[in-house]
């Protein structure tokens, strides 16, 4: 009598690595490993081809060559006696500060809008609903391309902001006037607006090209130290209410601890604004910000803000009814339910998405092409990619930044995707 | 003692009174919803103030609207004329004017037809993708469509064959409908080739030999199945495809060629423009994008370390760049990555790179699908004997799909918006391209907000109607009863 529970033969058979579900992940992977490297290679060998064909080498050393053009906007000293490095440089930091810059902006007015989404006012919510779809719903490019054409067309020339003494003498007000207290022009070339100077300096430390300003460094060096020791006072405050129930007065010490430093260190640096004026034919003094800068600003801002409402109005919503009763039952006021019980679990639900969203708007922020604001793209992969002919090392220098700036972000969202994990057991 | 013939108590019942004039109508819903505190009364009148002005600027400039006029500085003096000197009015004359342009960019004039039959027909062909199982909705939308061509091969200058080719289609397609709706998707399969055809001309046969070669994999697969198995017969038939893709395409569509020239005036991608370009990337990418998200999604599931890492990769590559960046990838670097001398359409170029754009998010959407389902499903699959692609097809992916769907939609809507950047890459997408021709005509020089206006809403229409369209079908495929 045969015992059905018999191993059978231990034996290898070719057919297993088809019919074999052990062996036929291997198979599988087997294949699809050799197609990749012969693909692979079969790129990597069209490339050196084409390049002996037209005569050219893959290296980076342009990079330390004279880039010899002018960018427009440079947060960071440059000429055009710089290098095409530091000609990248400009405009990495051009596109990270409209990033920034827009991420700060369009989560506030996001929120704003999103939370009033949820208004029990009738006519706000819908004018919020018509602000998100119309805005969601209409390309980006538009909008930017919208902003430039409106700022750069509709506003005065700088030569109607100019006062001749035969207007004086008819007593005739000028075309054009400048804005708050005659601080800020709009002309069609740009936005002037006042300049902070110091008169006692500190001057700026660095390696080499890479220079910091002091003054900048010291203000938010002292912002940060009053902001940790005005957070110290007001938890002991606190601790002092839970033990003995009376809370001491603190808001007239949270005022001073958060101003006078600073205030202390701006007259001690001779902190002064020097307002834009104008000259014979255009504006002197002050900032000139560009149009395209502004442009590209307002347009992201007011986009991405229709995202972000969207993800503010889900994440609150995702809140069970049952927690804003439960609160409610505890005694809670609503705004403390708010700040206690509903935004710590919605903001669970609203980081996630809403970090993605800067990731987008920070991608976004390579359609400054539409209006030729210098970003990364403008420099990098626009006018060095142009001089130099190195199409292949530009455009992939290009990628790897952005997509090191990318997975920086994301990872900074998994590390607070973990940490405000739900603990289960 | 009577206690109920006590002097103050009631003993007939009082009628109902009417609430107070607070408490009803008009009233009561003004005081809740729009004055229902002191900071809502503040919003409120803000948004009215804010509806105010936007109306009293707007209006105007709107109800001056001019129509027919040449030039900005006829509309003007239009405007001037009509209602004073001081008051500004809006020019749609241009859009009148450049209809065509925006339309259909530099596309061969008396060829507007094809785009136009192919617009009609690409409606046809998504109903029983839209639609499926709801005859009565089809056939609404299939008379739409017939109304649609009608209408403006009425109003076009037409050779006689192709209307009466599109005549028969459709009234074959809505007998279909009505006899037997499931065949409707057979129009869908060939379409794509129909309307490549008809955009850019030339021989018949290529597309049509080029179809065949789906016949072919489906014949082998069909063929191979009882034999063999899933994997190999899938294997077998595109493997099959290929080779009549690589080998005998060429030939046999040159023959028949050769044999009935039949076909088109061909028409080079470089005259592609306006909505028609935007359409047609953004149809042929949404359409592939698609099934290669879903793959790749599987991919990143996949118990396989390599194909897991391979996919892995890819999302993470593509969804790290901007998509500009892969367009110009599409347009400068292609040349170095292809063997020397290969050159090949532009548009395809930019199509197959914002195709992987779109994948690599669907494949994102459809892992959070994936993620969401509840392990028992794939445990109950596992149990009832299916293999994996059974499981995929019969338990796993209708459900993920499911809860993807507002996702897969607003990737879809990201992907359409998107098809303007390929300005960048010297295509004349309607928003930058054809707007600045428009802008740089010396006629309507200083126009700005009538194209952007007019490009505005059409893309608005076509998001917002997709947006609407998932709402129906989460609706639609709701099988919970909550």
């Amino acid at each position: 009598m045969a015992y059905a529970g018999e191993a059978p033969k231990p034996g290898f058979r070719p057919g297993m690595l088809i019919y074999d579900t052990r062996y036929r992940s291997l198979t599988i992977q087997l294949i699809v490993l050799v197609l990749f490297a012969f693909g692979v290679s079969w790129l990597i060998n069209n490339v050196i081809v084409n390049l002996a064909a037209k005569d050219r080498t893959f290296d980076y050393g342009f990079l330390w060559n004279r880039a010899g053009y002018d960018i427009n906007q440079t947060l960071i000293p440059y000429t055009n006696d710089s290098t095409h490095g530091r000609a990248l440089f400009v405009g990495l930091v051009n596109t990270l500060v409209v990033a920034a810059l827009g991420c700060f902006l369009a989560t506030i007015l996001g929120v704003i809008i999103g939370v009033l989404r949820l208004s029990k006012n009738w006519l706000i919510g819908r004018l919020m609903t018509v602000y998100v779809e119309v805005f969601r719903n209409i390309p980006l490019l538009l909008w930017i391309l919208l902003s430039f054409v409106i700022l750069t067309e509709t506003t005065p020339s700088p030569r109607d902001f100019r006062i001749t003494d035969d207007m004086v003498a008819a007593g005739q007000a000028p075309a054009a006037r400048m804005f708050l207290n005659d601080s800020v022009a709009i002309t069609n070339r740009g936005m002037n607006v006042p300049a902070p100077l110091f008169e006692r300096s500190l001057g700026t430390a660095g390696i080499g090209e890479f220079q910091i300003s002091l003054n900048f460094l010291a203000i938010f060096a002292v912002i940060g130290a009053s902001a940790i020791v005005n957070r110290r006072m007001v938890r002991r405050a606190r601790a002092i209410q839970e033990d003995t129930g009376v809370r001491p007065v603190t808001w007239w010490k949270s005022l001073a601890l958060l101003f006078v430093p600073v205030i202390a260190l701006l007259l001690a640096l001779g902190f002064h604004l020097e307002y834009p004026r104008m000259t014979r034919f255009n504006f002197s003094g002050g900032i000139e910000v560009l149009h395209s800068f502004t442009a590209l600003l307002v347009a992201l801002v007011l986009y991405t803000a229709a995202f972000i409402a969207e993800i503010v109005r889900a994440g609150i919503q995702a809140i069970a009814r049952g927690q804003t009763e439960a609160a409610f039952a505890l005694g809670l006021r609503p705004g403390r339910t708010m700040s206690l019980i509903i935004l710590p679990q919605a903001l669970r639900v609203i980081i996630p998405p809403l970090i993605s969203q800067y990731l987008n708007l920070t991608k976004n922020t390579s359609l400054a092409i539409a209006v030729s604001y210098m970003d990364l793209r403008g420099t990098l992969g626009g006018v060095t990619l142009n001089q130099t002919g190195k199409e292949l090392e530009s455009m992939l220098l290009m990628m790897l930044i952005y997509l090191t700036i990318s997975l920086m972000i994301s990872s900074v969202m998994n590390i607070y995707n973990s940490a405000v994990k739900l603990k289960e057991r | 003692m009577a206690e109920s013939n006590q002097a103050f108590v009631r003993t007939a019942i009082l009628p109902p009174q009417a609430p107070p004039l607070t408490e009803k109508g008009v009233i009561k819903w003004l005081r809740e919803n729009l004055f229902s505190g002191w900071f809502n009364t503040i919003l409120t009148l803000a948004a009215l103030w804010a509806i105010y002005s936007l109306i009293a600027a707007a209006l105007p400039w709107w109800l001056n609207g001019v129509w027919n006029a040449g030039s900005l500085g006829e509309c003007r003096t239009i405007v001037a004329e009509r209602a004073g000197p001081d008051v500004t009015g809006a020019c749609w004359a241009m859009v009148r004017d450049r209809w065509h342009q925006f339309m259909f960019g530099f596309y061969p004039q008396d060829q507007y037809w094809r785009p136009t039959i192919a617009f009609g027909l690409l409606f046809a062909a998504i109903t029983p993708v839209l639609f499926s199982g709801q005859k009565r909705l089809q056939t609404l939308m299939l008379t739409g469509v017939a109304a649609f061509l009608a209408a403006t091969l009425w109003l076009a200058t037409v050779p006689m064959l192709p209307v009466a080719l599109t005549i028969i289609l459709m009234l074959a397609l809505l007998a279909l409908a009505q006899v037997r709706p499931a065949a409707l998707m057979w129009f869908t399969v060939i379409y794509p080739a129909l309307a490549f055809f008809l955009l850019w001309g030339g021989s018949f046969w290529g597309p049509a030999v080029a179809m065949a070669g789906l016949l072919v994999l489906l014949l082998a697969y069909r063929l191979l199945l009882p034999l063999t198995g899933v994997g190999i017969a899938a294997g077998a038939g595109i493997g099959l495809a290929l080779l009549w893709w690589a080998v005998l395409d060429a030939p046999i569509a040159a023959g028949l060629a050769w044999l009935a020239p039949i076909g088109l005036e061909p028409v080079a991608s470089d005259r592609f423009g306006g909505f028609l370009l935007a359409l047609t990337i953004g149809v042929t990418a949404i359409s592939f994008s698609l099934p290669m998200g879903i793959l790749l999604a599987l991919g990143r599931q996949s118990d396989m370390v390599l194909i897991k890492t391979l996919s892995v990769g890819f999302i993470e590559f593509i969804r790290g760049v901007p998509l500009i960046t892969l367009l110009f990838t599409a347009s400068l670097l292609l040349q170095y990555f292809l063997p020397p001398n290969t050159n090949f359409d532009l548009i395809l170029r930019v199509i197959i790179l914002v195709t992987f754009f779109a994948a690599a998010y669907i494949a994102e959407v459809i892992r959070g699908g994936l993620a969401a389902l509840p392990r028992g499903q794939y445990e109950a699959a596992n149990a009832l004997g299916l293999d994996y692609w059974s499981a995929q097809r019969l338990i796993i992916m209708p459900q993920a799909l499911k809860i993807a769907i507002p996702g897969i939609v607003s990737t879809f809507i990201g992907l359409f918006k998107d098809t303007t950047l390929v300005a960048f890459v010297g295509l004349l997408d309607p928003l930058k391209g054809i707007t600045q021709i428009v802008r740089a005509d010396i006629a309507w020089k200083g126009i700005y907000w009538e194209p952007y206006i007019f490009v505005g809403a059409i893309f608005f229409v076509i998001c917002f109607g997709m947006s609407r369209y998932s709402m129906y079908l989460e609706q639609k495929l709701k099988r919970d009863h909550r």
